[in-house]
């Protein structure tokens, strides 16, 4: 046999062989033109001996294939028309076997055959069973391959199917079934055996040609599957087995992964649900190089589908438990196929559970099987690396994700963390990014403590270190990405119970407490935050409650935040700690619990004292805690009286002097609170407003001597502004003259030369101006008290 | 030489089916391209068949120099209803004649008449049944196994056309007509007008015969397993040891085991004449058919159909010792044909036997 030397000795060859069938077919045209049987059958026979060519590839043989074909077409109609040729189709059938090659005398033998079956003059299945059984003569794998496709071809249309007219009499269904089961049987066994043909370098363009051919074969599971007689019953019990026979036994990876496909695609998907059992029995039997799980895969995909195309189907499935059966092949095949890579026993899972979400979506246990199935096979495994495996798993959690859009459900799921579990540490951040966004996207609130214990447990990698990954190649943005997450999930952490809620919030603070000082700044607040909101749920519901015994009260409640805060200034994060503790001392307030409120106040100036050191800092915490203060009604007179003083001393104790005159003035409203029963000590107001004009004074020296010139008068108008507030209030000590006195001041300031105008705090005070003109203008009680400052 | 051509005009005025499908065979089917180490197709047909075409220019030399004084011309009895069979002339001219079996009265007329009013002067006329065996090797001489004859007339002269009954009744011909390679065996009328120093005027009328045979009763299969060791194993089955002319051979070939790369599997139906005895026995084959039976490789497990209609190839009954002069016997040959065109064959005699037609 000679082997090809190339593509050009290949067209020569197809283009040899072309002539020679064209050469042929001009005089077979003449012989049929005029009616000359014997001619016609000579250049027939002649004209299909160039089918016999051993040098052709499939493809260009193919195309040699076509244009006999084109010519048998019109052979059949002159072997149709008995008054052309005078012969009997019996006869026929007997004339065309004398040829004396193999090749030529079975295309004709097809052809005629075709006609015989049309002429109803023997019954169908015998000269179908006499075809595909003579067919057999031909071993070669290509030519035998489209013979046996050229009978297929033609006796498509004669098969005795139900309701055919080739039907009855003896012939049924059946028989066109064995016919066809049995076409195939032999098109595999040729096809199986091209792999056989070459030398082994030539492995590679073999399958190559195989697979070009493998539409030949798969064409009889299509003919198949239009047979109307093939219904459940026949297929369950004859075709399906018969077939699958087949591809197990030609154990041949390309064959069986093709068939297999095959298979699933073109049988309707209600045969398969019937026959899971029979389909999937096959699969651990079939080569370990199959691609097997895409071929699950696609039955699963196919028949998620027909479940999802209409709800009646449903009863079957659960009939017949199908997926119990997928479960158990895919077990089996993942035990028979060794030498399968972890992801493809991953990927069938995520098919698995695909499937088992459209078809089960009520079934969570199944879900849970699937995924307890999975961490089989991992474990034992070290963390997974391959970044497709990885893939797959991540792929694997977040199908339930998206299915119930409820995080929910997947918390029950006791296999779902310990799949994580194996998963690296960066993959499983991933997938904890994955959940928090689905709990975001679904605004899923977690009610239950066991389940946020659950969903920290599954997001660990995102609250604390995990043991052996370095933390140097973090990527700033993304962690605080992923801790804002974590922050906005605490929110989604609620229930309506408060004794519930707390337990969440114990459990949440369990977990993040181990967060480093990395995390803390993002974790602590927002549950202080949450916390907080109970204590004031509980503060409503107080009085419904009183007197019980319930375990969830407010104080327990700042114990907690008192040790959760504390943490945090541990970091240190000195200044977020000091502005929870003050938001714990408002809420403490509001519950009317004087002395946790000043502890807490008591750790807000412990941290000022010692842990904010900047100055800025000191600035924004005076005020903070000032504004806090001034707001706390639960303080009794000595308490206050401590605390007021502290605020107080440590205003003036700041560092600049612009600072110490605004945090001074601030400190005035400590001693005015302008409730029906706050503290209004007039005295101690104007002796913080005197004081804080003095320091004003003093700074303004120091811009003179410094600079030389004063700074602008903005203190001066902001202080003037806190006596127009009191003097508003009624405080008694604060007179229209004293506010005379202080917009005469600012006046004479802003004339002075060595004071540099400040078109700002020159406004200002113009505007504050207009006000008291406003004021004096509006009459009435207000206008009256103005009445005496002249301006 | 172009095999085809040599036989172009054996099929001129010939609408037979039988004889369309012996053609599409010859002509249509067997392509040889694929295997030069087959035999040559002219070897199938005798090169002798040259040196009867030589011959029978000579006579014809001879006839035209002597224009024949009279016409002789045979009818038979039942000439209407008689089956006609074609018969191969020596001068190659296919003619139809008459088709008789053993044991039948061969009844007819001859009628003679003078050319042109001439009279015939003559010693006396007779017909003979001959039947004769001529060797090749020993042209001309015939060896006449029967020999009948019939007294016509009486010595005296023929002015006009005359017509004479024959009959030879239950004729023993127990040979049939056979045309071999190195044998002739036929069966001749023979009008002679004996007309001593003028010479004899000589009119033949050949006629063939065929003896039927009723079915054997006893027909076993042919079934055997052959092989070289470990390397091919076949196992065949032709379904009978004996066939009729248009008989089918139906069979299988079961591959046991196969480790050579096979290309493909031919069946062939060989002839072997051998003609002589003793130390001139002369065995001549021939191929009288090549049918492919296999394309390709078959694998172990692998079974495949033989189906050989007979009809199409010019076979004879299988012919026992005619006379002590020849024997004809027919073989199966089937042989398989490696990728290195190495042939590996085995053959098996078949008898051949002719059935009544059923017409």
């Amino acid at each position: 046999m000679m082997i090809s030397n190339g593509i050009e000795d290949e067209e020569k060859w197809l283009a040899e062989g072309i002539a020679g069938i064209q050469h042929n077919a001009f005089y077979l045209h003449r012989a049929l033109d005029s009616n000359n049987l014997r001619e016609a059958l000579k250049y027939s026979a002649l004209l299909l001996s160039e089918l016999r060519t051993s040098r052709l590839s499939p493809h260009k043989y193919y195309e040699l294939y076509m244009r006999a074909f084109d010519e048998l077409r019109r052979l059949e109609m002159f072997f149709k028309d008995e008054n052309r040729h005078g012969c009997s189709v019996v006869d026929l059938y007997e004339l065309v076997q004398h040829a004396g090659n193999i090749l030529p005398r079975l295309y004709l033998l097809c052809t005629v055959g075709s006609v015989y079956i049309k002429s109803k003059e023997a019954p169908a299945k015998d000269v179908l069973k006499d075809l595909v059984e003579m067919c057999r003569g031909v071993q070669h794998p290509i030519r035998g391959l489209f013979l046996r496709s050229y009978l297929a071809q033609i006796s498509r249309d004669e098969l005795p199917d139900i309701a055919s007219e080739y039907e009855g009499e003896g012939d049924t269904f059946m028989d066109a079934v064995e016919f066809v089961l049995q076409n195939f049987a032999e098109m595999n066994k040729l096809w199986v055996r091209m792999q056989h043909q070459g030398p082994l370098r030539e492995r590679e363009k073999l399958d190559k040609e195989r697979n070009e051919l493998r539409d030949l074969v798969g064409k009889n599971l299509h003919v198949l599957s239009q047979i109307e007689g093939v219904d459940l019953e026949i297929y369950r019990d004859t075709v399906l087995p018969r077939v699958l026979e087949q591809v197990v036994n030609c154990k041949d990876e390309l064959a069986q992964y093709y068939l297999m496909d095959c298979i699933i695609q073109v049988f309707p998907d209600e045969y398969h649900l019937q026959t899971l059992e029979t389909l999937l029995g096959a699969c651990p039997q079939l080569q370990s190089a199959v691609d097997i799980k895409t071929v699950l895969s696609r039955l699963m995909e196919r028949l998620s589908n027909y479940a999802a195309s209409s709800p009646e189907v449903l009863p079957e499935f659960l009939q017949v438990e199908a997926f119990t059966k997928l479960s158990n092949a895919i077990g089996k095949v993942i035990e028979a196929q060794v030498d399968m890579p972890i992801v493809g026993a991953i990927t069938l899972y995520v098919s698995l559970l695909t499937f088992t979400l459209h078809v089960h979506p009520d079934r969570l246990d199944y879900v849970d099987q699937v995924l307890g199935a999975c961490v089989k096979k991992l474990s034992g495994k070290a963390k997974l690396e391959d970044s497709r495996v990885t893939k797959q798993v991540v792929a694997l959690l977040s199908a339930p994700l998206d299915k119930y859009n409820d995080i929910v459900t997947a918390l029950t799921l006791s296999n779902y963390p310990r799949v994580m579990d194996h998963l690296d540490a960066a993959t499983n951040k991933v997938m904890a990014m994955v959940i928090i966004q689905s709990i975001m996207k679904n605004n899923t609130c977690v009610s239950t403590s066991d389940k946020v214990e659950v969903l920290f447990e599954l997001i660990k990698g995102l609250i604390k270190d995990i043991e052996g990954t370095s933390t140097d190649e973090l990527d700033e943005e993304d962690f605080k990405e992923e801790q804002n997450s974590v922050a906005r999930l605490m929110h989604m952490l609620y229930n309506d119970d408060p004794e519930e809620m707390l337990k969440i919030i114990n459990t949440v603070w369990k977990h993040i407490m181990a967060g480093g000082p990395k995390r803390l700044p993002f974790t602590v607040p927002p549950l202080v935050f949450s916390a907080l909101k109970l204590v004031r749920r509980l503060q409503v519901q107080d009085g419904d409650v009183a007197g019980e015994e319930v375990p969830a009260t407010p104080k327990k409640i700042f114990q907690l935040l008192n040790q959760i805060i504390e943490a945090l200034s541990v970091v240190p994060s000195p200044e977020l700690a000091l502005r929870l503790y003050l938001q714990c001392a408002e809420a403490a307030n509001d519950c009317d619990l004087e002395p946790v409120a000043y502890e807490f106040f008591t750790q807000a100036f412990v941290l000022y004292e010692e842990e904010v050191a900047d100055s800025k800092a000191q600035v924004t915490a005076i005020h903070l805690i000032i504004g806090t203060l001034q707001r706390m009604n639960v303080f009794g007179i000595e308490n206050r009286d401590t605390l007021t003083h502290k605020a107080t001393g440590y205003s003036a104790k700041l560092l600049k002097k612009p600072d110490q005159c605004r945090a001074v003035y601030a400190c005035s409203h400590l001693f005015w609170v302008d409730d029906q029963d706050g503290t209004k000590d007039g005295e101690r107001v104007l002796l913080c407003l005197k004081r804080s004009l003095r320091i004003a004074n003093a700074a303004q020296q120091m811009v003179n001597v410094t600079r030389g010139s004063s700074g602008p008068v903005t203190l001066f108008v902001e202080i003037l502004n806190k006596y127009l507030y009191f003097f508003e209030k009624g405080s008694p000590q604060i007179t229209g003259a004293a506010i005379q006195g202080l917009i005469d001041l600012i006046k004479t300031e802003m004339q002075s030369d060595s004071t540099t105008s400040n078109p700002a705090s020159d406004a200002f005070f113009a505007s504050t101006l207009r006000y008291i003109r406003f004021q004096k203008q509006k009459g009435g009680a207000m206008g009256e008290k103005y009445d005496p400052i002249k301006l | 030489m172009d095999w085809a051509g040599l036989l172009g005009w054996v099929s001129i005025g010939l609408g037979d089916l039988d004889l369309i499908k012996f053609l599409f065979f010859q002509f249509g089917a067997v392509d040889f391209r694929s295997d030069p180490n087959s035999l040559s197709p002219v070897s199938v047909f005798p090169i002798r068949g040259l040196d009867w075409i030589r011959l029978c220019i000579a006579m014809n030399y001879i006839i035209g120099a002597f224009k024949p004084a009279c016409h002789i011309s045979f009818t038979f009895f039942d000439g209407k209803s008689r089956k006609q069979v074609p018969s191969k002339k020596e001068n190659g001219q296919t003619l139809m004649v008459p088709l008789f079996q053993s044991q039948e009265n061969i009844v007819g007329k001859i009628s003679i008449e003078p050319v042109s009013g001439k009279k015939v002067e003559h010693n006396g006329i007779k017909v003979e049944l001959l039947g004769q065996i001529e060797m090749y090797f020993d042209k001309g001489n015939f060896y006449d196994f029967t020999s009948l004859v019939r007294e016509l007339d009486v010595p005296g002269e023929l002015y006009e056309r005359k017509t004479y009954p024959f009959e030879f009744s239950t004729v023993e011909m127990p040979y049939e007509t056979y045309n071999g390679v190195n044998v002739r065996l036929r069966y001749v009328l023979k009008v002679t007008i004996n007309r001593g120093y003028a010479g004899s005027i000589v009119e033949d009328q050949d006629f063939v015969v065929r003896n039927y045979t009723p079915p054997p009763s006893i027909n076993n299969s042919i079934k055997m397993e052959v092989g070289i060791e470990d390397c091919l194993h076949i196992e065949f089955e032709y379904n009978k040891s004996k066939y009729h002319l248009k008989d089918v051979i139906i069979g299988k070939i079961y591959f046991l085991l196969v480790r050579i790369k096979l290309k493909n599997m031919d069946l062939e139906i060989r002839r072997r004449e051998s003609t002589g005895s003793g130390a001139n026995t002369h065995v001549e084959t021939e191929t009288l058919a090549k049918f492919e039976l296999m394309d390709g490789a078959p694998v172990r497990g692998e079974s495949i159909p033989i189906r050989l209609f007979l009809s199409p190839y010019e076979l004879t009954p299988t012919y026992q010792n005619i006379n002590n002069k020849f024997s004809v016997k027919y073989y199966l040959n089937l042989v398989l044909v490696d990728e290195e065109d190495r042939r590996y064959f085995k053959q098996q005699e078949i008898t051949m036997f002719r059935l009544a037609e059923t017409s």
